[in-house]
């Protein structure tokens, strides 16, 4: 969990926000995976928010769907999963390594054995896309369990209790949710105004990301500016993935790029 | 936090496993629900809509030649006959009128048979809903009836092709749609399994399927049914049935899951007889997974039934002892929906066959006076034609077999 304090107070220093990026872990393949999430940390990014593939992942649009299906159809299992994660860890000692997963590969083998393989694995938080604050006590004293930031999601439609509860329990950074929906740049993030931003900093969570439908540096600019710590950006990234199956030096050039250009705009 | 004005678990199973995003919503329904329980108005007009538009109370009919056993009486309590042709209106009816009483304007459903589709369909056209039904493209396929049927009302059908597309895939859909349309929209999920307050509203408005039988079969018999024998996909015409008499001890409740090829094949839909617990579409309950957690597809000849996971109430029944759940294959249900056209003059939907099949071994077996209530909860109409093909190819399969060597 510390990683995300000391990455959160090296960019007050630098007075800039944080970009991270998300991919899917094992997409298109383990070993292409491993190097286009290598080129997400050369390109700037400043933590990494990483997905499990799953069979129903609910909450995300086309473009993360696709990406769950080639990881799945590459055989890539959770085991494969944290196993790309450890050489991840071990290439970049510092930066923040987020799980995005669904609850029902949490539980296939239980809470502890989840937990512990991650924080073996070297991963700083977990958040689970479909466990809201009512469900989340027994993860999150798990997590808590084995230094894991359970990571909570704050939607646009948020209630006063709820925040509360969210600033109380959440660790390492606050999923602030740009819009209603599901994952994807096919919908354009609506940009929180300050008022929002200003209320749920009130209660003081952990540092806010802005996520969901986030694709273009003036959007990383505009989070900033009203007052996120930073931006999260997946679907758009994927696509990158998705146009450059078939020429992996072309997908690694044009994905550094692309980094390089949100992370300026951070 | 704030609080849920209802208990969202049976014993250990089910839950609220959603993004944080729909919890706003389903308190909303749960809220819309508890009021609406609390409303002599609401239940008037639900009750003028069950019998004056879709035709309650249905039936019960004691068979006169199905049973193979003169010592076991069968009673099929007839939802077949219910307006949209199976129990499925009911719930809808009640959902429809939730909708209204919060507000908004349109619905999202998920079908697996159609029969969902259809029952939103047309309850959305009688109370001037928009309506907009995912319905995964295999099904579309094997059930073009129903599809034509829920055009006809003005229901918009979304076919989804991923995955296996099949229920599962279609409620994932209809779940991502809701997810950016709660504010206007209600997702009028079409079985008691779901997340909370789903398997709790679906069983009340559909318990009075066994409210009804219990009087029915009384003032028949004098006394209360031996077993009560429901198929279960997701399980809401089966909790519906079993819903008053789960403290009547004497009676055993008996859930039919979907065999499919075997339940050693994988080829199936029988969530409980694997004995695996998981979360799947924001509920903890009985599933079919892999060892990784990820969701198995199911395999079942009955649309209606082909669902990897069971509506939460279901599982604790299980766990508790209270109810039994076993599997019947696609060839025994076949065989059942036969048998009672033939003896009773009656087709039924192809879910409900898996029920009758298994009343059918019970009967039987037994030896000693045995009364079984069946739940019919569906008629057969929109099997017809994926029955006719699949009889056609056991025909042609089998003069195949019967052709000597050489000889054409």
């Amino acid at each position: 969990m510390k990683r995300y304090q000391q990455m959160f107070a090296r960019l007050a220093e630098e007075k800039r926000g944080a970009f991270v990026p998300f991919v899917t872990v094992g997409d298109p393949d383990p070993e292409l995976s491993f190097e286009i999430i290598k080129t997400l940390i050369d390109g700037g990014a400043d933590a990494l928010e990483l997905g499990i593939p799953f069979s129903d992942p609910i909450a995300d649009g086309p473009t993360i769907q696709n990406a769950n299906i080639r990881a799945l159809a590459a055989g890539v299992t959770p085991a494969i999963s944290f196993e790309i994660i450890r050489k991840i860890r071990h290439y970049n000692a510092d930066i923040p390594i987020g799980l995005l997963v669904y609850s029902n590969i949490v539980m296939a083998r239980g809470l502890e054995s989840f937990y512990s393989k991650a924080a073996a694995a070297g991963i700083d938080s977990v958040l689970i896309a479909d466990v809201p604050l009512h469900e989340s006590k027994m993860f999150r004293e798990v997590a808590m369990a084995h230094d894991i930031a359970p990571i909570y999601i704050v939607p646009p439609n948020v209630d006063d209790d709820d925040l509360r509860a969210i600033a109380s329990y959440g660790r390492g950074y606050t999923y602030l949710l740009s819009r209603a929906g599901v994952t994807g740049a096919e919908t354009k993030a609506a940009m929180p105004t300050a008022e929002l931003i200003s209320r749920i900093r009130a209660y003081n969570p952990a540092p806010p990301l802005l996520g969901f439908g986030i694709s273009t540096p003036a959007q990383v600019a505009d989070a900033i500016a009203s007052g996120a710590a930073g931006a999260i950006c997946g679907s758009a990234i994927v696509k990158i993935l998705e146009s450059n199956l078939q020429q992996p030096a072309t997908l690694l050039t044009e994905l550094k790029t692309f980094i390089g250009q949100m992370k300026a705009a951070s | 936090m704030s609080e849920l004005k209802l208990n969202p678990y049976f014993g250990q199973y089910g839950g609220m496993f959603v993004p944080q995003l729909l919890v706003p919503a389903l308190k909303q329904l749960e809220q819309a629900f508890v009021d609406a329980l609390q409303d002599p108005a609401f239940d008037a007009e639900f009750q003028h809509l069950l019998t004056e538009y879709a035709g309650r109370p249905t039936p019960l009919t004691l068979c006169r030649n199905l049973s193979p056993n003169p010592l076991v009486k069968i009673y099929m309590k007839r939802e077949d006959l219910l307006h949209g042709g199976a129990h499925k209106t009911n719930q809808v009816l009640g959902q429809a009128l939730l909708t209204k009483r919060m507000g908004k304007k349109e619905v999202i459903a998920e079908t697996g048979a159609g029969q969902h589709g259809v029952a939103t369909a047309l309850a959305c056209a009688l109370l001037g809903l928009k309506c907009r039904i995912y319905m995964g493209a295999k099904d579309i396929e094997r059930q073009q009836p129903n599809v034509f049927r829920m055009k006809l009302m003005g229901a918009t059908v979304i076919p989804v092709t991923a995955g296996s597309g099949t229920l599962k895939d279609a409620v994932n859909e209809a779940m991502r749609d809701w997810s950016g349309s709660y504010d206007t929209s209600h997702y009028m999920l079409g079985t008691a399994a779901g997340p909370h307050p789903f398997p709790t509203i679906v069983r009340e408005f559909q318990k009075m399927i066994g409210e009804e039988s219990k009087q029915q079969i009384l003032k028949a018999e004098g006394k209360l049914p031996d077993a009560i024998i429901a198929c279960v996909g997701g399980g809401s015409n089966a909790i519906g049935i079993f819903a008053d008499f789960i403290k009547e001890e004497g009676v055993r409740l008996i859930g039919v899951e979907p065999g499919g090829k075997g339940i050693t094949t994988h080829q199936h839909g029988a969530a409980l007889s694997t004995g695996s617990y998981g979360i799947l579409h924001g509920a903890y309950t009985a599933i079919m997974q892999t060892s990784d957690g990820q969701i198995e597809e199911s395999y079942s000849v009955s649309a209606g039934l082909d669902y990897p996971a069971v509506g939460p109430q279901h599982t604790h029944l299980q766990q508790i002892g209270r109810a039994e759940y076993v599997a019947i294959n696609d060839d025994e249900a076949l065989a059942a929906f036969q048998h009672l056209a033939m003896a009773e003059g009656i087709i039924p939907a192809l879910e409900s066959s898996h029920a009758l099949a298994h009343a059918l071994k019970m009967a039987a077996a037994a030896t000693e006076p045995m009364v079984l209530l069946v739940n019919l909860s569906g008629r057969g109409d929109k099997d017809l034609s994926h029955v006719h093909s699949i009889l056609e190819q056991q025909a042609a399969a089998t003069s195949a077999n019967n052709t000597p060597n050489g000889a054409h």
